[in-house]
């Protein structure tokens, strides 16, 4: 090799004061959905005498595990500065497809609907990445879309369909080791999310996308495929979400699942991930999934309080998330 | 032999011809110059050597071979890499990341090794004078370290041929020297670089030979040690050189009557933005056409934005009328009697969208409401003036102004200004781009304002425009002023002689 250079360091990493801080935001923007959630959960214990029994602990899990799967696919998508509301729609339009196709057994149940949201999440992606539309009325045409799809093959919402694989079933009410399967399945793919995003070539031209897409293309990242990837990947869970949802509840119910697309957005935001795409981690998504969960579940104990008041909790946080995190982001600029 | 070459490349764009059959060679090793003022093609012809643009016609040439590159990922695979002015990384991931982005080593598993991922670049980093944690945000690390990181990335994928374009221009001077030592290692190599650079210091020190372009053709190219830097400066701005006064090439009619002894309206002292500007001082008294000169990233642009508040500065005063304006802000730039004319007219200046009554109302709207309500009538009568008077060809005020010609766009941003009733009127090249008839009237009105009492600075590239129009000359070489023309002296010759000398041996570098 040559040898090395003699002139002296151009910039060292002397310990600087705008180091510090950059690292305590980092750490703030990275832990603070955990933090939050173990206080809440603190609180929750001592409030509630029945929070923690293990009944209760169950019940939360299995209740959050539909929406960790959205929330999952979504971090994806934000993480490269998109965004996808055509969730919420896929997820109903799984369950339904679901029920409908468990009369040809339980692998037709699973299949169906994921091929078709991961078809919708195809469309969506191709259109996102071929033709540069904002991701916002791209995903807003596929919500409606599969609407007017799912409402079709329900004769609007006047057909139920009922599950009618008892194999399909057991994938919503079986447990293993206590828990729920739908849970382990929900832990199994947040691992794997995990993995894909931190140490495979598709994780990191996510991240990078999402930090400058300008900047990735010159570096020889394929943005397109990227882009296209993640879309799948967001219709494929809400998809399979909705057919999990479908095995627990029964039937392919069409009245659940409006505005869950906007439940998983506030989850991936309040678990720290940039709206504006490059930074973030599943990890966040995951606390903040649940302590939307909880708080959920705490409304509930309470009894007559309306649950409707889950709603303005979880927006207040939102609002509170959001602008800690300008304000975190203008202290790195700062320095 | 040759490395990579181009011959006889065109390239035209709606309405401007950016490339008239340039050619441009480059050797194994060499260092290469490319030098223009702005428009002069450089960045067009970078862009082609890139892969980003296609010629219409003519060849280039890589190592031999005829190439023709259908995206920038084909060139940099084929070994060219670009280090653009603004670092082109991500700011959010780590410095390693950003490093091996694309190429990150795996481990057993196909998995990202991201332990042998530090290390290397550790190691890599090293080399290039940058000892900072690898997993810090890029983001976190200044600018200099950024434009290493950019550089060791270009240079690892075995790259021959490195095209830098303005690298130095945010980079403190000891970064500088790390840079060229940088340069120096490729050059050994025997990898070529294009250096695209507007110091003639930095040229001199590190370049072999040059190539200028001037107007979308190529003016000379040869080695550069046997160059004056004086006829380098001439050839890039296109002028003979001429030690008179006025030969009347425009539309200005001649010395303003400023009274000389008249207190300055405008009192510049000390302007200083790290590594932009250096202790920038002048005055300007009303009646007072005051050019400023030098090369494309002298300072000029910097120096206006910052009296007009809009370019942040760390030291340095600016008084209006004796008065201290205190911290500059555009609201308080505005308020004290300061118009800027900003050099990106489409971008910065004329909303294209709005008619030509609603852009010259712009400025005006809060003096000509009342509780929030706008005077229609005061207004319509503002841009009737002002349309009249600046002789603004438009079929109605109601006509969008993205649909006027150059000249015309130009004149209704300078009605917006004027009906602001300014006392300071900063002008940041207000001809450019517009036909010869309309800069002729724009020059004409900048002597009448003058006339009318008004202190102006004039930025202008063409040579001519400034030495004509303006009654002294701030000569700016690398954000310092390093010379003063009055008098006499107001002549291309020594504009530049000006921005040709050489720096004094205390600054020099070496």
């Amino acid at each position: 090799m040559t040898p090395a250079l003699l002139t002296p360091p151009a910039t060292g990493a002397g310990p600087r004061g705008g180091d510090r801080t950059d690292r305590i935001v980092g750490v703030v923007q990275r832990q603070g959905a955990l933090a939050v959630l173990v206080a809440v959960v603190a609180v929750a214990l001592a409030v509630f005498p029945d929070f923690r029994s293990l009944d209760n602990t169950g019940t939360i899990l299995v209740a959050a595990a539909p929406p960790m799967l959205i929330a999952l696919g979504m971090t994806f998508v934000i993480l490269t500065g998109g965004i996808d509301l055509s969730v919420g729609s896929l997820y109903v339009l799984g369950g339904v497809l679901a029920a409908w196709a468990s009369r040809h057994g339980a692998v037709a149940a699973v299949l169906v609907p994921l091929v078709v949201c991961g078809g919708i999440g195809l469309l969506n992606g191709v259109l996102i990445a071929r033709t540069r539309m904002a991701p916002f009325i791209v995903t807003l045409a596929a919500l409606l879309g599969a609407r007017g799809l799912m409402r079709a093959l329900s004769d609007e919402g006047s057909t139920t369909y009922l599950v009618e694989s008892d194999t399909f079933g057991r994938l919503g009410t079986g447990s293993l080791l206590g828990v729920g399967y739908q849970v382990w399945l929900a832990v199994g793919l947040v691992l794997i999310g995990m993995l894909v995003l931190a140490r495979t070539g598709f994780g990191q031209s996510v991240y990078a996308i999402g930090g400058s897409e300008d900047a990735s293309a010159l570096m020889g990242v394929s943005v397109r495929r990227t882009k296209v990837l993640v879309y799948v990947l967001s219709g494929l869970l809400a998809g399979l979400a909705g057919a999990v949802n479908a095995a627990k509840l029964g039937s392919g119910v069409t009245v659940l699942g409006a505005g869950m697309e906007l439940d998983a957005i506030a989850a991936v935001v309040i678990g720290g991930t940039l709206l504006t795409g490059g930074a973030g981690s599943i990890a966040g998504t995951v606390a903040g999934v649940l302590l939307l969960g909880v708080i959920q579940n705490m409304i509930n104990q309470v009894g007559d309080l309306n649950s409707n008041w889950q709603q303005v909790i979880s927006g207040s946080f939102l609002a509170v998330v959001v602008v800690a995190q300008t304000v975190l982001n203008r202290l790195r600029r700062v320095q | 032999m040759t490395l990579l070459e181009v011959a006889g490349v065109s390239k035209s764009f709606p309405g401007v011809r950016a490339l008239d059959d340039v050619s441009f060679t480059l050797r194994p090793g060499e260092v290469h110059a490319l030098v223009g003022e702005n428009g002069a093609g450089k960045s067009t012809l970078i862009k082609v050597l890139t892969g980003v643009y296609r010629p219409d016609s003519g060849e280039l040439r890589y190592r031999g071979e005829p190439v023709s590159f259908a995206a920038p990922m084909d060139a940099q695979r084929a070994g060219i890499s670009t280090i653009y002015q603004e670092v082109n990384l991500v700011p959010l991931m780590s410095v390693a990341q950003n490093l091996f982005l694309g190429r990150e080593p795996r481990n057993r598993l196909g998995l990202v090794d991201r332990g042998r991922m530090e290390r290397e670049a550790r190691d890599i980093l090293a080399d290039y004078g940058v000892t900072t944690d690898v997993r810090r945000r890029l983001g976190a690390l200044p600018l200099g370290a950024q434009q290493m990181v950019a550089l060791a990335r270009a240079v690892m994928i075995d790259a021959q041929v490195v095209i830098m374009d303005e690298p130095t221009s945010s980079l403190e001077p000891r970064e500088v020297q790390t840079l060229f030592g940088v340069i120096r290692r490729l050059h050994a190599r025997g990898i070529g670089i294009v250096y695209v650079s507007h110091r003639m210091d930095e040229l001199y020190e590190i370049c072999d030979a040059v190539t200028i372009l001037r107007d979308g053709r190529l003016v000379h190219t040869g080695e550069l040690a046997g160059l004056e830097r004086i006829e380098l400066v001439s050839m890039m701005l296109g002028r003979e050189m001429s030690p008179a006064r006025r030969q009347g090439f425009t539309a200005f009619a001649g010395d303003h009557d400023a009274d000389d002894t008249a207190p300055p309206i405008l009192a510049v002292t000390g302007l200083t933005s790290r590594n932009r500007l250096h202790d920038v001082s002048f005055d300007v008294r009303p009646g007072e056409v005051v050019g400023l000169g030098g090369l494309l990233g002298a300072g000029r642009s910097e120096t206006i934005k910052a009296i007009g508040g809009a370019y942040p500065i760390d030291g340095g005063t600016i008084r209006v009328d004796g008065e201290d304006l205190g911290r500059p802000s555009t609201v308080r730039a505005v308020a004290a009697g300061i118009a800027v004319q900003p050099e990106d007219r489409k971008a910065e200046g004329i909303v294209a969208g709005l008619s030509v009554r609603d852009n010259i109302a712009l400025a005006v709207l809060p003096r000509m409401s009342r509780l929030g309500i706008v005077s229609e009538a005061r207004i319509d009568a503002i841009v009737q003036r002002y349309m009249t008077r600046l002789r603004i060809k438009a079929s109605s005020p109601g006509q969008l102004v993205g649909d006027l010609s150059g000249g015309n766009q130009q004149k209704v941003l300078l009605a917006r200004l004027l009906a602001t009733d300014p006392k300071i009127l900063l002008l940041d090249e207000p001809t450019r781009g517009i036909d010869v008839g309309a800069k002729a009237e724009v020059q004409s009105l900048i002597d009448e304002l003058a006339g009318e009492g008004l202190g102006v600075v004039l930025v202008s590239s063409d040579a001519e425009e400034l030495v004509e129009g303006a009654d002294r000359v701030v000569v700016l070489r690398d954000g310092a002023v390093v010379g003063h023309l009055t008098g006499d002296r107001v002549t291309t010759e020594d504009l530049m002689a000006g921005i040709a000398a050489a720096a004094a041996p205390s600054e020099d570098p070496a």
